[in-house]
């Protein structure tokens, strides 16, 4: 099956997350273990308020857990590193700063030297296919040339996870659509472990080797389920039997889960 | 009919602004000059002619340079003191919970007090020299500045925080790189108030007791009831004060026109 070989990359062992809010305690996250393998592409799903992004920034580092451990190669996450990388839903570009010089924010703060710094943001830039906005800023850009720009400046610092949280949410289909064939190619030419979270099922099945089903608040893994498609993966295997059983499947899965937080 | 309409309205927006602003300009002096004329008003408005005569009197006797200087050392005086104590303020309260607690509640309380009020205080502390009027015009810029150059620093967006911190950045580079940039736009918009409030503090601040200055210049002539030095008077702080703020917009959009939507 894909992705059952292989050294374990990330290691989500048992995490708790409790916000203590206005209202009193809030259970985020309740118990979350998970394995991801090195170069695997695992995407999350679940109801909104199920502790998805919770789950990203603990893994992240941006947010601390209130009992657990996450692993990145052995080693335990105590902060942000520059081996994880995120793209936000909210695409965070710097809005004072050009194309070129967001892709190369992460690259000046590693103190490269100023030419290699200007070559690999030139290689980035050219994956993302946006050359010739190199110089333009943020505010020019549409929302998925900005999206390419914010996945190209967490390319560029080479990390070795990509943390990436509904990246495609704020985008219409037909762009969302062109992003995730673009995102599948690089991810079949570089291997990046992936953790990608989404709303979106048709989005989960077509990237990801493994599908983790969370269940409503607090959230834990529900299931988890293998998407044994081959790649490479185009729009035509959204066609496929495998592909609609699949997406029935975790579909329903997913409903349930929803009807819960309605309750 | 309507299609009329919108023709002649469609025709208004292809006259360039400088003939509008030429038009504004001398209707206000026509409408002056007819104030002037006028029985019932005559007695406040001095005629145009008047204002410029005085006005090249008083340059002829070189007197206006000298109101002219010693108001605009008072002005940038009060506004560099309070920018400079502002900023460090203003990061310190965006930054620490507890110095924003303790602090912002002073903040609040002294801006709504006229300057005016506290000039007496003033005196008493510094005399009536100069100090006393670039204290004033400090105290009543730095109020400004600082609650502008706050909201700006607790303005900056969380995510691009995140941003940075996943890419490598440490504290001073996410303060460098990202909250004093992300700030700007406030920190000028904070500028261009304290300016406005420098202006208009400064007459306040004059009649503290000078024997030169744009403000006293004013007061005084008031006194004589010369009404065309004191229209001229105010009309010389009109032009500094449009001056300085054409220069404040002009930095803004050399150093924020990066923004998705301005700031106000």
């Amino acid at each position: 099956m894909a992705g059952d070989t292989g050294n374990i990359k990330v290691k989500i062992d048992n995490v708790r997350k409790v916000f203590n809010g206005r209202n009193g305690e809030m259970i985020a996250l309740n118990g979350v273990s998970l394995d991801i393998k090195e170069n695997e592409f695992v995407c999350v799903v679940g109801p909104s308020g199920c502790g998805k992004s919770t789950l990203l920034n603990i893994i992240a580092g941006l947010e601390e857990l209130t009992s657990g451990k996450v692993y990145v190669d052995g080693k335990e996450v105590q902060g942000p590193g520059t081996e994880r990388g995120v793209v936000f839903q909210q695409y965070a570009l710097f809005p004072w700063l050009t194309v070129r010089k967001n892709v190369e924010f992460g690259l000046k703060l590693k103190g490269l030297k100023q030419e290699e710094v200007g070559k690999i943001a030139d290689k980035y830039i050219k994956m993302v296919d946006l050359e010739e906005f190199a110089n333009s800023y943020p505010k020019e850009l549409s929302g998925g040339m900005k999206q390419r720009v914010a996945i190209a400046r967490a390319y560029a610092v080479n990390p070795e996870v990509l943390l990436m949280d509904e990246p495609f949410g704020a985008l219409d289909a037909q762009t969302r659509t062109q992003l995730q064939s673009e995102l599948l190619d690089t991810w079949e030419k570089e291997r990046k472990t992936c953790f990608f979270i989404t709303h979106d099922v048709d989005e989960a099945i077509i990237l990801a080797q493994r599908v983790v089903i969370m269940s409503a608040r607090p959230g834990r893994v529900k299931e988890i389920v293998d998407i044994d498609i081959p790649y490479p993966r185009t729009q035509e295997t959204k066609m496929t039997k495998k592909f609609l059983e699949l997406k029935n499947y975790i579909w329903s899965q997913v409903y349930q889960e929803y009807l819960e937080v309605r309750k | 009919m309507e299609k009329k309409q919108g023709n002649a309205s469609q025709k208004l927006y292809t006259i360039p602004g400088w003939i509008w602003v030429t038009v504004s300009f001398l209707l206000a002096l026509g409408l002056l000059k007819l104030l002037s004329v006028m029985p019932s008003t005559s007695i406040v408005f001095a005629s145009p002619e008047a204002m410029v005569k005085s006005f090249i009197n008083k340059v002829n006797d070189g007197t206006i340079w000298g109101h002219i200087g010693i108001s605009l050392f008072r002005v940038f005086g009060g506004f560099v003191i309070g920018f400079i104590v502002a900023i460090p303020v203003a990061f310190l309260m965006g930054w620490y919970k507890i110095f924003r607690n303790l602090v912002e509640p002073w903040i609040q309380f002294v801006r709504n007090i006229p300057p005016i009020a506290y000039i007496p205080l003033v005196i008493a502390g510094v005399g009536v020299g100069e100090k006393a009027k670039i204290v004033v015009i400090f105290v009543a810029t730095f109020l400004v500045m600082v609650i502008s150059i706050y909201q700006g620093v607790r303005n900056v967006d969380v995510t691009l925080i995140k941003a940075a911190k996943v890419l490598g950045a440490n504290s001073n580079d996410i303060f460098l790189k990202i909250v004093i940039p992300a700030s700007t736009p406030f920190i000028l918009v904070g500028v261009r108030l304290g300016l406005s409030a420098a202006l208009t503090t400064l007459v306040a601040a004059e009649m503290t007791g000078a024997s030169r200055g744009l403000g006293m210049m004013v007061t005084s002539a008031g006194q004589y009831y010369d009404m065309a030095t004191v229209l001229m008077g105010i009309i010389v702080i009109g032009i500094i004060g449009l001056t300085l703020e054409k220069i404040v917009k002009f930095l803004e959009r050399k150093l924020t026109g990066w923004q998705e939507t301005q700031v106000i």
